[in-house]
């Protein structure tokens, strides 16, 4: 059998989630290597190619016009696309600016109306592209990760859990953040992470975005009755990583 | 009648983030020799206004997946400054090392992972999976070692979850910092290996000059990395000294047409941040090992040969490697003990500045009476870098006609000199 042919791809973000992928160490990237041939990813090679491609992780949000035409370009190559991070996925951490109107003079000042600084509505790929999988999270899951990349290689699909975080804290006995007088978003934040945040003793903050039919009102209402937080605050709070799945 | 070379690199690869190269030479007569940054901005010093102070970190770590350590590191820091905050020595001892496990681990990705490939003649390491499979493997084993000494303290490398505003949420236990510890004894051989490879390839470096001003954070009793004041040294020794609260009067930002990032300049046109740059200010106070790295790599202060920021980088990893060890020695010794977090006295603002792998990093905050912040300012190493690496291509451009290059050589020479900064453009973009 061919091995498949890979390739990553990169837009506005930090690239934090392709150092994800190194972080696995030799002993599994050495055997991903045995079943997948990397064909291009910018960030840790210089060979590129212009043959079509079978799976193409692409991270990082769709912020500007110009990113358009290099997504639609990557669709046309590749048979299988995965959004590969929160950015990608909904936009993450950079829509908090969708429910701004000053972001831009607040950072270049005087200097924001120069061209080559505009920049628009920061969205997911998938407002320009179709997206076949997702692999959601903040980082992401390096072990979710390899969990997508093994049902490709085997013809299956991965199946993103759509239960909430909640349910994986109670799963690994930890103690939830209301009972420590903190804060939480983990009863409407989508699970697969493993809940290592609440585990580590911060608050989840939906970084792989909401279950299905989430009650976000319920949301505000916990955060502003159990937390102690203005309504401004949870409001603010609700749209930390999913500011483009709020209103 | 001088030569007529014509390139452009979109997308330079091997670095974090967009940047380009344009280089247009008519007739021996250079017309473009341009650095470029078209990276998409994001925003973050606006994104962070109104947030509570125990979550601004958590959204500028995600300025940079890289040092996403340091710039949580940094935003902490510069909260606990606004806040009146002032943290034990035993959190001071564990972000010390977490900075450490950083700059070790980053090292090896760009050195061993992303430079490499250029002094083995390949595209890339995984052109080097079939040729040179041990250096792989060993790159791959330090990385993976480097992710799991941060883990144990940050609780992850890649956006910490541990590290906030008073101290840490979670911490080490003792029988983990000692399986820690073995697993770093154990991996010395590879160290050493990396050193041999490095020793061995770092002549194929072009030996090219040109001085700068470099600038680090200092302090009297450590190489500086997580703690002291703003030093600059010109090539001629002359040494300059800031407070970190009056960052913005060495740092002197402004926006150039051709990068969304922002530059910065100090006493010339501009100046250096990185390892080499922290090489050139601090190496009197670099761990005897390191030292004797130095020596073995050819390297000595002050040097201004841009290219050789990887070879400084390799001093580092021996550095932070045995101060990381030391570092160790003494929480086991002491023991770990559960700490309350230190609470705010005041709100109002605050600076800090961190060594990142990429180098100086400032960020500062202003805090209203709820806790909310009301004004950010985040200065990225990569950004402090960009005036200097246009400078340096425009020197580099003429020595390398001089010497009758070919236009792929000289393209390739381009790159390498971009690569040797290990630049974060998304991160110097924000």
């Amino acid at each position: 059998m061919t091995k498949p042919r890979v390739a990553f791809f990169d837009f506005a973000s930090c690239e934090g989630c392709q150092i994800e992928f190194t972080n696995h160490g030799d002993a599994v990237i050495l055997e991903l290597l045995n079943h997948l041939d990397i064909v291009e990813f910018r960030e840790a090679m210089t060979e590129t190619t212009n043959e079509p491609i079978d799976i193409a992780f692409i991270e990082g949000s769709f912020t500007r016009e110009s990113d358009r035409v290099r997504l639609q370009a990557i669709r046309s190559r590749a048979k299988t696309v995965i959004a590969y991070g929160a950015c990608a996925v909904t936009g993450g951490i950079n829509a908090l600016k969708n429910h701004q109107d000053d972001f831009a003079e607040e950072v270049y000042g005087e200097a924001a109306y120069m061209p080559h600084l505009r920049s628009g509505t920061a969205r997911p790929i998938s407002a320009a592209i179709k997206v076949d999988h997702e692999v959601r999270g903040c980082p992401v899951s390096k072990e979710e990760l390899l969990l997508v990349i093994s049902n490709l290689l085997h013809g299956t699909t991965y199946a993103v859990p759509t239960f909430p975080v909640c349910a994986q804290c109670k799963r690994r006995e930890t103690v939830c953040r209301y009972e420590e007088g903190d804060h939480c978003m983990g009863q409407v934040a989508r699970a697969g992470c493993g809940a290592p945040c609440p585990a580590d003793g911060i608050p989840c903050e939906a970084c792989r975005g909401f279950v299905d039919d989430a009650n976000l009102g319920a949301l505000e209402k916990v955060l502003v009755e159990r937390a102690g937080f203005s309504q401004r605050r949870a409001v603010a709070k609700s749209r930390m990583f999913t500011a483009n799945l709020r209103s | 009648m001088g030569r007529t070379i014509q390139f452009e690199v979109h997308h330079i690869t091997r670095v974090e983030g967009h940047g380009n190269i344009v280089v247009d030479v008519n007739e021996g007569v250079v017309e473009r020799c341009e650095w470029q940054v078209p990276e998409a901005p994001r925003f973050f010093e606006a994104m962070v206004r109104d947030r509570h102070y125990t979550e601004v970190a958590r959204i500028t770590s995600r300025i940079c997946g890289i040092c996403s350590i340091g710039h949580t590191l940094a935003s902490v820091k510069a909260t606990e400054a606004a806040l009146g905050i002032e943290v034990t020595p035993q959190t001071l001892a564990l972000r010390t090392l977490l900075k450490h496990a950083e700059n070790f681990d980053s090292h090896v990705l760009h050195v061993c992972v992303l430079v490499a490939p250029d002094l083995l003649g390949a595209p890339s390491v995984f052109a080097l999976v079939p040729t040179h499979a041990e250096i792989v493997a060993r790159a791959l084993r330090l990385k993976r070692l480097a992710h799991e000494w941060g883990s144990m303290i940050g609780g992850r490398t890649t956006h910490p979850t541990t590290v906030v505003p008073g101290g840490f949420t979670k911490l080490p236990t003792v029988t983990e910092l000692t399986a820690m510890r073995d697993k770093m004894l154990a991996a010395i051989p590879d160290l050493e290996a990396t050193l041999d490879t490095i020793v061995a390839l770092a002549p194929a470096l072009p030996d090219f000059s040109r001085p700068t001003e470099y600038m680090a954070v200092s302090s009297d009793h450590e190489y500086g990395l997580y703690d002291g004041y703003v030093q600059t040294i010109l090539p001629d020794g002359d040494r300059a000294r800031y407070e970190v609260a009056d960052y913005r009067s060495c740092t002197n930002e402004y926006v150039s047409p051709s990068s969304t990032a922002k530059f910065a300049k100090n006493r010339l046109d501009s100046y250096a941040a990185g390892a080499l740059a922290r090489f050139n200010v601090n190496h009197g106070l670099l761990r005897p090992e390191a030292k004797a790295a130095a020596e073995r790599l050819g390297i000595r202060a002050i040097c201004t040969n841009p290219f050789m920021n990887s070879v400084a980088q390799v001093v580092e990893i021996v550095h932070s490697f045995f101060e990381g060890l030391r570092l160790l020695d003494g929480l086991i010794e002491d023991g770990v003990r559960e700490e309350p977090l230190v609470k705010p006295v005041r709100f109002g603002t605050g600076a800090s500045a961190v060594e990142v792998p990429r180098g100086i990093l400032f960020h500062e905050y202003s805090y209203d009476t709820n806790g909310m912040c009301m004004k950010a300012d985040c200065i990225i190493p990569t950004g402090q870098n960009h005036a200097n690496i246009q400078l340096d291509l425009e020197a580099l451009l003429p020595w390398l006609l001089e010497q009758d290059k070919s236009s792929d050589e000289i393209r390739l020479a381009f790159e390498m000199l971009v690569r040797a900064y290990d630049p974060c453009i998304s991160c110097s973009t924000h």
